[in-house]
């Protein structure tokens, strides 16, 4: 009796291990990149690692499907290499011969793809599943676009400046015609002052009695 | 008495009309405005380019001899016949003969349209200054699709910069017949980029004066700050060796010289008349020949150090996509061959590659790796828009503190462009004024204001969706064979028709000192003679190549590559009456001239007045 449990197990774990293999069509391959991630600080991955990648898949699976209660015996692995990537499937909690198909697999994963990255302390890029792209981060879209407030924060100043100078020369004119009228008279008292004063460069030099000043001297 | 008072209201008016024009505060501001005249996005983003293309610190020896050769001459020559004359370039050539004011004429035509064009560069860059002040630069990243599945494919398949410059930017045309629409957002930057020049230039030099102090020095203070930042940044070096070593070989190649006198020309600004105006408000006793040297060294010396930072920026850029380039070759092997994360690196890829060529030879070539030439990438450098907005955002993004940079870089190229812009509407206000053309009743404030106005109102051609192709046209064809044809009718006519010993003479009674022999042979024969060639063999280079311009076509089958498509028949037209328009002003005036002459001639030869004397007899 005991014989036969033995061969149906292994038969059964040996069942297991066929259908996860590469290019399954019901898994999918992982690929973690922890040191080009986390640097010095880069954990080891070893048996614990794997299990609480098994258990956090289990836990996503658990949120899209509600109700069925997924264990971690439910994410069976295989193919680890030392790039740190293998290939995992996932097995129906009812029914252990079942697998679940790769539509609901990869919507699960989607859903909870942040907390799968977060318990690993990686990204969307450093925890990679092949052919499940992350969906894109939509740029933020501000209500009003930065580029119009700096836009307007400018143009305002320079509104201003235009507005201040030409309020300022129209004042200089109007300071200009003010006084123009009282410096014109100014000028010219000024001139007919000067000429009147006999300045020597305006009037012909006489040169009879500046002769006769030096020559006669008695 | 009354004659009396009539010589004196005389006198007044006189020295009211020499007190009248306006004049520099000091030789600072004079200086510093032909400098920034001079000194203008050419500098940053053409000569560096050349410098790269033709080998190096070579082409420094061709462009020192076209400097000495024919720059300096033509800048002096511009200078002080500006400042003896006291004109702007339509009177100057009108006093010195009636039949040469046509190469005034043909100055200011050119530096208007010069100045419509070169305005909607300097609205480009305002645009990229006001995107400078997001989290993150808005073209690192492209923008996703409507289902959020994927990135725009016309972004994917070129790059994020190249879409923000073309689509989001300019949302270019695929070809120059379809117009597009007037782009809203081009509009307002256009509008703002004519206030700052309305606001510089309302009262001619005194306001212009005044603003030089700051767009001036503005760019020499970034340029430092961008080589101190620059050379800490890995692969700067790369790039500076790349730009600096010289290949001889380069000069046996007639373009090169070419190249470098086209550049030395366009560089300095001549014959937009601007200089010409500039000079006209100094006064009278002052050494133009040592302005000359100055404005010409400091330009050659700008250009010089500019392309330090630019190419040391440009090495950068290129060490991050050949990182970029070997890190996804790592990637592709690490993934395919399941080794250890970060096992291989790039120094030891080489080794890895070998062993696993060797092991499994099928399996590395199905990966399709790239080949990493860090050369290739220092080769994609480009000139013109293609620096700044696409080469320079891309080097930017990688940079920290990306924002502060890109703000800087923006401010920058717009302080150079607007002193720029300051010269080519002085060009055109000057002899506008000299030629009494402005109602008196009108202020010049409003007067300034119409000319950028209507500026504005013609440049909306260059917001369209084909506007890029329009700007590509204005600036080939105006900015170069009409400028060629003045500057050799400018130097002709001081040294053969006002005379060159007479313009000597002016220079020494201006300078106190005679020109020396350099400058004599330079003036008689050589620049004339170099300006001959070059517009030749220009010409000749033109003709070969047939008129045909790169489009930005998103459908096309090579896209990313632009898509070289002739111009059609109508725009050919176009082209060609751009070149023409001006310089045909220059035989029209003539004509114009001289059937006015001969009008008189027959009038006098079948009416002779014995009373029309010209010499004055009234002395008894």
């Amino acid at each position: 009796m005991l014989d036969k449990i033995l061969f149906l197990l292994c038969l059964a774990s040996a069942l297991a291990d066929e259908r996860c293999m590469p290019d399954t069509p019901h898994g999918f391959q992982v690929r973690l990149s922890i040191k080009t991630a986390l640097g010095d600080e880069a954990y080891v991955w070893n048996e614990n690692e794997m299990f609480l990648f098994r258990a956090s898949l289990a836990f996503a699976m658990r949120n899209h499907m509600n109700g069925q209660q997924f264990e971690v015996s439910n994410i069976i692995v295989c193919n680890e290499t030392m790039r740190v990537s293998f290939w995992f499937i996932v097995t129906s909690p009812l029914d252990t011969s079942q697998l679940i198909d790769q539509e609901n697999v990869e919507a699960a994963i989607r859903q909870s793809r942040n907390r799968i990255n977060s318990a690993f302390l990686l990204t969307d890029k450093t925890l990679e599943f092949v052919d499940i792209l992350p969906t894109l981060a939509t740029l933020y879209t501000h209500p009003t676009p930065p580029w119009l407030i700096v836009f307007g924060v400018v143009m305002g100043a320079v509104g201003a400046g235009i507005i201040i100078m030409l309020v300022s020369s129209v004042v200089q004119k109007k300071r200009k015609t003010n006084g123009k009228p009282q410096d014109k008279d100014d000028d010219e008292e000024t001139r007919v002052k000067t000429v009147e004063n006999g300045d020597a460069h305006d009037g012909v030099h006489n040169m009879s009695f500046s002769e006769d000043e030096r020559f006669t001297k008695m | 008495m009354a004659g009396d008072k009539e010589m004196m209201e005389k006198e007044d008016g006189e020295e009211k009309e020499i007190s009248e024009r306006p004049k520099w505060d000091n030789k600072v501001q004079y200086l510093l405005t032909c400098i920034g005249f001079a000194v203008g996005l050419g500098n940053v983003w053409r000569f560096p380019y050349l410098c790269q293309t033709y080998g190096g610190g070579a082409f420094l020896i061709p462009y020192l001899i076209a400097l000495v050769l024919e720059g300096l001459p033509l800048l002096h020559m511009e200078l002080a016949i500006g400042q003896r004359l006291r004109l702007g370039s339509v009177g100057v050539w009108n006093s010195i003969s009636p039949y040469m004011g046509g190469v005034g004429v043909a100055s200011m035509m050119v530096s208007f349209l010069v100045g419509m064009f070169y305005n909607m560069i300097l609205a480009w860059i305002l645009w990229y200054f006001f995107h400078s002040f997001q989290n993150p630069l808005p073209w690192r990243d492209c923008p996703v699709n409507l289902n959020h599945t994927a990135y725009i494919s016309e972004c994917e398949k070129s790059s994020s910069v190249n879409y923000f410059w073309y689509r989001e930017t300019l949302n270019i045309t695929p070809n120059i017949q379809t117009s597009g629409s007037l782009e809203w957002w081009l509009v307002l930057c256009l509008a703002s980029a004519w206030c700052f020049v309305y606001i510089g230039f309302v009262r001619g030099i005194e306001t212009i004066g005044k603003a030089i102090y700051a767009t001036v020095t503005f760019p020499y203070l970034v340029l430092t700050i961008f080589l101190i930042r620059a050379l800490t940044l890995p692969g700067a070096a790369d790039g500076l060796v790349y730009l600096f070593t010289p290949n001889w070989d380069t000069l046996k190649n007639p373009e090169v010289w070419l190249d470098a006198a086209t550049q030395i020309f366009f560089s300095l600004s001549l014959a937009f008349g601007g200089l010409i105006a500039f000079s006209s408000y100094n006064a009278q006793k002052n050494n133009c020949e040592r302005d000359a040297l100055i404005v010409g060294c400091v330009n050659s010396f700008t250009s010089i150090y500019a392309s330090i930072p630019i190419f040391a920026i440009l090495g950068f850029k290129a060490n991050e996509n050949y990182n970029t380039c070997q890190n996804w070759n790592i990637l592709q092997l690490t993934n395919a061959f399941n080794i250890g994360d970060e096992n291989i690196t790039v120094e030891n890829y080489q080794d890895w590659f070998n062993q696993l060529n060797a092991t499994d030879p099928s399996e590395v070539e199905s990966l399709d790796l790239k080949t990493c030439d860090l050369h290739t990438f220092l080769e994609q450098s480009a000139s013109g828009t293609g620096l700044a907005f696409i080469v320079f955002t891309e080097a930017v993004i990688n940079m920290p503190g990306s924002q502060v940079w890109a703000v800087l870089f923006f401010i920058m190229l717009f302080c150079l462009g607007l002193s720029s812009m300051f010269g080519n509407l002085q060009g055109v206000l000057t002899p506008l004024m000299d030629l009494h053309l402005i109602p008196t009743w009108m202020p010049k404030e409003i007067f300034t204001g119409l000319i950028c106005l209507a500026a504005f109102t013609i440049s909306l051609i260059f917001t369209l969706g084909s506007g890029n192709y329009w700007l590509e046209i204005f600036n080939n064809y105006i900015g170069s064979m009409p400028l060629l044809i003045v500057a050799f009718f400018e130097i002709i006519t001081v040294v053969y028709i006002y005379g060159i010993n007479r313009f000597n003479d002016d220079i020494e009674w201006m300078t106190g000192r005679r020109p020396n022999i350099y400058w004599q042979a330079t003036w008689r024969f050589i620049s004339p003679l170099m300006l001959l060639v070059v517009f030749v063999a220009y010409v000749v280079m033109q003709a070969e190549k047939s008129p045909t311009y790169s489009a930005w076509n998103p459908d096309y089958v090579y896209f990313p590559l632009a898509e070289v498509l002739p111009y059609p028949g109508w725009v050919v037209a176009i082209c060609g009456l751009l070149s023409a328009i001006p310089v045909i002003s220059i035989p029209l005036v003539a004509l114009y001239r001289f059937i006015c002459f001969l009008k008189n001639y027959i009038k006098t030869r079948h009416n002779p007045n014995p009373y029309a004397n010209d010499v004055s007899s009234g002395d008894l």
